[in-house]
């Protein structure tokens, strides 16, 4: 120090010039103008990723948001509809899809016949089979909600043949057509003229979000209702289960809990509950909520509570990390002035939390509202047709979930399904926007109240 | 030579409040307050000074049981206030804490408007018989605080956003709306300016009048300035306690002196 | 005070400031002493440019006072001194205005002196009164070493010497009556050494006072015990008359 004083230009190792930078400060400029690069790409790479990721399932799936429809007028013969002419509901009823079939084929040839258009090699089985094997249940459908119908020639329209609507999006050609025994080119070109005529449209497919699943030869009448209807009573019993429970446990634990040995097993232990595979989850549930409490299979009740037993560490990590996050000058203060623990925590800690715990909440339930592995466990991969009952009786009637749908649907063999299960992921990935948005809507309402 | 004393500065024997005995707090292995004897009289600011760690705010948290929150704080030995043991089995410290208020060294208003903020202690300890009572508990607590002119317009906006000094105000208006007994205070001072310090000094001076005060500080001058008695910590021990004039111009004990006077040792 | 390392303060600066001023008080006790010597002697040996001499050096003892007085407010405001270091530089206030006022009795002295010299000498008064300021002298300087030596034991020494001036200034007075009363020529002269001599008893006073103020540094306590008066010329009219 002294001899720095006394001879300061030979001794500071700070003599050089502040224009020129030393060989140690380049060196050092270098690594991180290197690391920010690394950084950069990275960030690149994934957000190339998610492009690729968005662009394939909406290049996939945007199609099954359209069908194909075929205008046909059909009439509605008394004679094969409503033999006793007396409009009893019980009647027609006893008249099946088989007994509308041949209306269909007799539409088709009519409209055949009145445009003239004429195909060679194409029977009239043929072009009647344009129409989806739907068709016959739609018009059932129709007539059994309104008998008046019978007896009048009513215009349809009805779904057309997957592989029609294939060749409308493109997937069909007529050369594939040439080797697949469910559509001949002659269909095809049937299906081309009817275009040009116009009563072969493409339009939007409200089935395909209202409607139930359907059987592997009838790709176009399959929708997500069921499957919708499935997952949203699924987050109704996880969000009434798992948020009481997870805010109730955490408030203990963080607030109340002494600090022993139980109570540091117990916070281990719900790390690894958040680390554990979800179809652990899944066997438990089978084993705990169907073998031994003797629940109903494919029920969204059961998903709930497995999804809750999957949710529940999510909830009561992130709930405990938003209380842990609360000033602790703010229960001082409470306590302070003489409130109870209880009131400290109600009254001035927990609606700090709030915004906290709702993210967290809500990010539990879009990772619930994805999973699959634990459904299929429990028997929600059947295939089921019919609708859930409302509330709270529906939580005991089969249902199916979004994502298993989606896993469903690619098992099929029919390549519509394909289409089908990207538009699911489509449905299921803007439900998790939605409530991610949700998800930070209410924490910055929160957050800017002061 | 008494007699020529300022009178402001008397200190007369008055009734004492709080009276420790043999006091010992242990944090887990740690031997925090050794064998405190302290008598707290009514009405008068008692100072609490010290180097840091040297068990000051851990004694004042005795006072009010605020150490019970932390698992691993024991206390022994005897701390009466009015004559009764506060650490009885009996005693509620809810109850206690009531009778005993306190003022933080950070301002930590509640995330809530001005007038909730007051109103808060009131409302859980059912003071107020309806909205016209407990308006006038606030506007009464406020000017007690002193900053009845600077919030009597914006009652309903957030206490958080006043200034440092008119946020530490509010909580010493807060504790005051409980109608406590004591009053301890926390280096009330510490977040503070110049400014907001003598206001906050001068609010002490007059609460003086209706409670018992005990302030942790660790500015001398401010102890020197608002208390009448002061007492000084070193190393869980109390070295030395008496009257505030006394200590500061002529301490008993060397360890004071030396603390006093910024020397070292 | 047990102990010197544990004396100092953790800022440096502020012990540098306390030695300072303490310093400058030692430095303005040095020029009080040697001024009431030289004035003492300028008195006995009729040695009028000495005593010009003691006149002239009051101005650096008044300097001295007005810049202890600076360095002490400037060291209240910025340091706010409590204890020991506020008893220090109450002390040195209260020491430095005596010192000053000691200086100005020796200035008196000295002027006295320049008209004396115009007189007859009065026999043997100038011997004592010198012996008494030597007296006076030697309270000063210890009293300056017990403020250095915190040494409250030698200050209360000093205190009670104070009664031996009182004393030879009863004598003093005693003698300047007789004088007087002898031959009305030598009232002129005698009133002049009867003042220089109450000058110096004022001066032991003063000491008396410097020794007051090195107990209270050193203890915190002023000596509330009466120290003996041995000034009993108040009294004196009644018994001469």
């Amino acid at each position: 120090m002294t001899d720095a004083t006394a001879n300061p230009s030979s001794t500071s190792p700070h003599s050089g010039s502040l224009l020129e930078q030393d060989p140690l400060t380049k060196k050092r400029n270098a690594s991180e103008a290197r690391f920010k690069a690394y950084g950069l790409i990275a960030v690149c790479l994934g957000i190339l990723a998610l492009v690729v990721l968005v662009v394939s399932i909406l290049n996939n799936g945007l199609g099954s948001f359209q069908q194909t429809f075929i205008r046909l007028d059909v009439e509605l013969t008394e004679a094969k509809l409503d033999k006793n002419g007396n409009r009893l509901l019980a009647d027609i009823k006893k008249v099946s899809t088989f007994g509308y079939a041949p209306l269909i084929k007799t539409a088709m040839e009519k409209k055949l016949d009145d445009l003239g258009i004429e195909i060679e090699g194409l029977s009239e089985k043929d072009a009647a089979a344009l129409i989806s094997k739907d068709g016959p249940a739609q018009m059932r459908n129709r007539v059994i909600a309104d008998p008046d119908l019978i007896g009048q020639t009513v215009s349809f329209d009805f779904l057309a043949n997957g592989r029609v609507d294939g060749y409308l999006k493109g997937r069909v050609s007529m050369e594939s057509a040439e080797l697949d025994s469910n559509i001949s080119p002659q269909q095809l070109m049937l299906a081309d003229a009817l275009r040009e005529e116009g009563s072969l449209i493409k339009r939007f497919n409200w089935g395909f979000i209202t409607a139930p699943d359907a059987s592997e030869n009838r790709p176009e009448a399959s929708g997500l209702g069921v499957a919708i209807l499935g997952s949203l009573y699924m987050m109704i019993v996880v969000l009434l289960l798992a948020l009481p429970i997870g805010v109730a446990s955490s408030i203990y634990l963080e607030e109340f809990a002494p600090t022993n040995r139980l109570t540091d097993l117990i916070e281990v232990n719900i790390s690894n509950l958040a680390a554990v595979p979800s179809i652990v989850f899944g066997i438990l549930g089978l084993a705990i909520f169907i073998n031994f409490a003797g629940l109903p299979q494919s029920a969204p009740i059961v998903g709930g509570l497995v999804l809750t037993l999957m949710t529940l560490p999510t909830i009561i990590i992130a709930t405990r990390a938003s209380l842990k996050a609360v000033p602790p000058s703010i229960r001082d203060a409470a306590l302070g002035v003489g409130a109870s623990k209880m009131q400290s925590v109600f009254h001035h800690v927990l609606p700090l939390a709030a915004p906290g715990i709702l993210t967290g909440t809500i990010i539990g339930l879009a990772q619930a509202l994805g999973e699959t592995a634990p459904l299929l466990l429990i028997g929600m991969v059947a295939f089921v047709r019919e609708y859930p009952d409302a509330p709270p009786e529906g939580f005991f009637d089969p249902a199916s979930a979004l994502p298993v749908q989606v896993y469903n649907w690619t098992q099929r063999a029919d390549p519509a399904f394909v289409e089908r299960a990207s538009g699911a992921i489509i449905v299921l990935l803007i439900f998790l926007v939605i409530m991610n948005a949700i998800a930070i809507t209410l924490r910055r309402r929160f957050e800017r109240r002061w | 030579m008494n007699d020529m004393r300022i009178v402001e500065r008397t200190v007369d024997t008055k009734e004492i409040k709080i009276s420790a005995r043999n006091c010992q707090v242990y944090y887990g292995d740690t031997h925090a307050i050794k064998d405190v004897d302290v008598d707290i009289e009514d009405k008068t600011v008692t100072a609490f000074i010290g180097p840091s760690g040297c068990g000051k705010s851990t004694f004042l948290r005795c006072l009010n049981r605020m150490n019970d929150t932390i698992d691993i704080c024991r206390v022994e030995g005897e701390i009466l206030l009015d004559g009764e043991d506060i650490y009885d089995t009996q005693v509620d410290p809810v109850q206690l804490r009531a009778k005993v208020g306190m003022v933080f060294q950070k301002p930590n208003p509640f995330p809530k408007s001005i007038y909730d903020n007051i109103a808060y202690g009131p409302r859980i300890h059912g003071l107020a018989k309806n909205k016209a009572d407990l308006d006038e508990i606030v506007e009464k607590s406020l000017r007690r605080g002193a900053i009845w002119n600077e919030v009597k317009d914006r009652l309903h906006s957030p206490g958080t956003g006043l200034s440092g000094g008119q946020q530490q105000r509010l909580c010493i208006a807060r504790a005051v709306a409980t109608e406590p007994e004591v009053l301890l205070m926390d280096e009330p001072c510490s977040a503070l300016d110049p400014i907001a310090t003598a206001q906050v000094e001068e609010l002490i001076d007059e609460l003086r009048s209706n409670y018992s005060v005990v302030i942790v500080t660790h500015s001398m001058q401010q102890a020197a300035r608002v208390s009448q008695k002061t007492a000084f910590f070193h190393l869980g021990n109390l070295v030395e306690f008496g009257e505030t004039g006394h200590i500061f111009t002529n301490p008993s004990d060397p360890r004071t002196e030396s603390y006093i006077t910024g020397r070292i040792g | 005070m047990s102990d010197q390392n544990a004396d100092q303060h953790i800022v440096a600066s502020y012990d540098r400031d306390l030695e300072a001023i303490q310093a400058m008080i030692m430095k303005m006790g040095g020029l009080v002493e040697a001024a009431v010597l030289e004035a003492a002697n300028s008195l006995e040996h009729r040695d009028e440019e000495l005593a010009e001499r003691v006149r002239l050096n009051d101005k650096a003892i008044d300097a001295l006072e007005e810049q202890v007085n600076e360095e002490c407010a400037r060291l209240l405001a910025m340091r706010q001194p409590i204890a020991k270091d506020l008893r220090t530089v109450l002390t040195v206030m209260k020491i430095s205005a005596n010192l000053e006022r000691v200086g100005d009795y020796a200035k008196n002295m000295a002027k006295r002196t320049s008209v004396l010299v115009q007189m007859s000498p009065i026999e043997g008064t100038a011997g004592a009164i010198r012996r008494m300021a030597k007296t006076v002298e030697g309270m000063m300087k210890d009293a300056l070493d017990a403020y250095i030596q915190r040494d409250a034991e030698l200050a209360q020494d000093v205190r009670l010497r104070d009664h031996e001036v009182d004393q030879m200034y009863n004598a003093l007075f005693r003698e300047f009556l007789t004088f007087m009363m002898e031959d009305p020529r030598n009232i002129t002269a005698c009133m002049h050494l009867h003042f220089i001599a109450k000058n110096i008893e004022r001066m032991g006073d003063h000491v008396t006072s410097i020794a007051e103020q090195v107990i209270y540094l050193a203890t915190g306590e002023m000596p509330e015990d009466n120290r003996p008066k041995g000034d009993s010329t108040p009294y004196a009219a009644n018994e001469s008359m």
